[in-house]
């Protein structure tokens, strides 16, 4: 095993190509010659990065922050802030290692804790390092276009509990989570070495590892929690709803670093995993609003605004696998079923899943792992199994997500609720978040 | 004098000012204010959840007025508010007692 990525490196000083490196394709992080570097691929991807990371701040933010209530916007904002401030930390002390690097079947090694060995040393020597998985571009940027997903994944879970979690115990599970549940099932998923991955399970850019693990620990949350004060007998309508759809459109854009981005090169397969999120969103949106407006007779602006979130969960996993039209059916399908999930099933089953984080990134990441499993075309993927083969691989992806993310989150859930304890005062919530938790209010 | 209250339908507030304008109002003030009349609230549904909006949106304006007008600007405002729906609003009227001009000290008619 520790064989192989010197083995790799001397054949990329004697092949000049990276796509030969055949039989002795590297199995972990290795160092190679700075010409191996693809200038087009690094390029693409340090913008993907920071795409990906505005899709957090502002627009996921300010796509939270717009549907609560006024005296809770500040605290929604900061919750978002703060995640990827405590991501950020975590991945460089020991998350990216425990994801990116091999180890057991179900969390990596501890190799490049820290970032050790995580290196770029110009002339004469004039090498770096890059990851396994992406091989034309340097480690760094890859360490930094994961992280921003890294980011994103917990900070989406603060949807299901919007308006009542205390901020410090918010810090506590946000930590606890980043470490013990999205980084062992991106190893799982994503790593060569993780078990989900080496059965075949196909998530393009995190259908599974993102969302439907998102919208697990949110459904998690929001039993643990309870619902909001006067849930279901006050008004709590969206306090601003310009602010959500200017956070859903920089959703919508952040989104091509996200799916494109996870292409890993700026070739062919980035541009048809484009192609696919453009076609699954706008399909997604409209299929949303119509099913808004013939069951509730009038097509809303946070509807749309829904259905177009709705489309780019469902369509991640499948972007890279999937061509156009196939897309456009994903889209179809999340819009609807992501509809009646946050509308009807939300209110049969009695949770107050308030922003709808499970509703629509847990539900409509299903949808989209299982169509993936569906539609995956072979020229496009290079995978070769029927659709039945294939759709169990992905029933199988999704229900050990379903089953792990759940269950880890509830556990770390009630620990923190039984130490420092999860919820804030009657007082505290009926006052606001804002001037309550943080001292401040907008006025 | 008068003081002329009148609540009004908010986009009507431009026509208004027009008419009372045109007759010699001097002066008027607003208020954006909520309330109810036979005009119910309105349903808003968010994702599902209803929520019924018990008070509407309407514009207060205010106006003080020599008694020789007051039949003038009821009118006028009767004219340039309505448009025969419900909801367009109420006028009150009520006796003033006093005006006085802050920057001068003027009372009264000189004050109006």
């Amino acid at each position: 095993m520790k064989k192989l990525p010197m083995l790799a490196y001397l054949a990329s000083l004697t092949l000049g190509v990276p796509a030969a490196w055949g039989d002795s394709a590297p199995t972990a992080p290795l160092l190679v010659s700075a010409d191996k570097i693809s200038a087009g691929d690094t390029a693409w991807m340090l913008t993907s990065t920071a795409l990906v990371l505005m899709m957090s701040i502002p627009g996921l933010a300010l796509f939270y922050g717009g549907m609560v209530r006024k005296k809770n916007v500040l605290a929604t904002l900061m919750q978002t802030f703060a995640i990827v401030c405590v991501v950020t930390i975590l991945w460089w002390l020991i998350g990216y290692s425990w994801a990116f690097t091999p180890g057991s079947k179900f969390l990596g090694g501890s190799s490049r804790a820290l970032f050790v060995g995580m290196t770029f040393m110009h002339d004469p020597v004039n090498q770096l390092s890059v990851s396994h998985l992406a091989l034309t571009i340097p480690e760094t940027v890859y360490a930094m276009f994961q992280l921003t997903f890294a980011i994103i994944t917990p900070a989406l879970i603060a949807g299901a509990f919007a308006d009542r979690m205390k901020f410090s115990a918010l810090l506590i599970f946000m930590a606890a989570w980043s470490l013990l549940v999205y980084a062992p099932i991106a190893h799982m998923v994503w790593e060569p070495s993780g078990w989900l991955s080496a059965a075949g399970v196909l998530d393009y850019a995190g259908g599974t590892v993102v969302h439907i693990n998102a919208g697990m620990a949110g459904l998690a949350s929001c039993l643990v929690l309870g619902k909001r004060l006067g849930y279901g007998r006050e008004r709590m309508p969206p306090h601003n709803l310009t602010l959500t759809l200017i956070g859903a459109s920089l959703l919508w854009v952040g989104w091509f670093g996200f799916n494109a981005g996870s292409a890993g090169a700026a070739d062919g397969r980035a541009g048809m995993a484009m192609l696919a999120t453009q076609m699954a969103t706008a399909a997604a949106a409209l299929s949303w609003m119509f099913a808004e407006w013939a069951s509730k007779g009038k097509p809303s602006v946070l509807g749309i605004a829904s259905g177009a979130v709705a489309g780019l969960v469902a369509i991640t996993p499948a972007s890279g696998f999937v061509g156009p039209t196939p897309a456009v059916v994903i889209g179809l399908a999340a819009g609807v079923i992501c509809f009646f999930a946050a509308t009807s099933l939300k209110h049969v089953l009695g949770y107050d899943d308030s922003l709808d984080a499970f509703g629509v990134h847990g539900i409509g990441g299903i949808v989209g792992a299982l169509l993936t499993g569906v539609f995956v075309s072979k020229e496009i993927s290079g995978v070769d199994n029927t659709v039945m083969t294939q759709f169990l691989i992905q029933l199988k992806g999704v229900a050990v997500t379903v089953i792990y993310g759940f269950a880890a989150s509830y556990i770390i859930l009630k620990i923190i609720d039984m130490t420092v304890g999860l919820r804030v005062t009657e007082e505290q919530e009926r006052e606001g978040l804002d001037i309550t938790l943080h001292g401040e209010s907008i006025e | 004098m008068k003081l002329i209250t009148a609540i009004i339908k908010p986009f009507k507030l431009d026509e208004v000012r027009g008419a009372v304008n045109d007759i010699g109002v001097r002066g008027l003030t607003v208020t954006e204010v909520r309330g109810f009349g036979r005009q119910r609230g309105h349903t808003e549904i968010y994702r599902g959840a209803e929520y019924v909006v018990e008070f509407v949106p309407k514009t207060k304006i205010e106006i003080a007025v020599e008694d020789g007008l007051v039949d003038l600007v009821i009118e006028a405002i009767v004219k340039s508010a309505k448009t025969g729906k419900v909801g367009d609003g109420k006028i009150f009227v009520f006796d003033l007692e006093q005006v006085v001009r802050i920057r001068t000290g003027e009372r009264d008619s000189s004050a109006l």
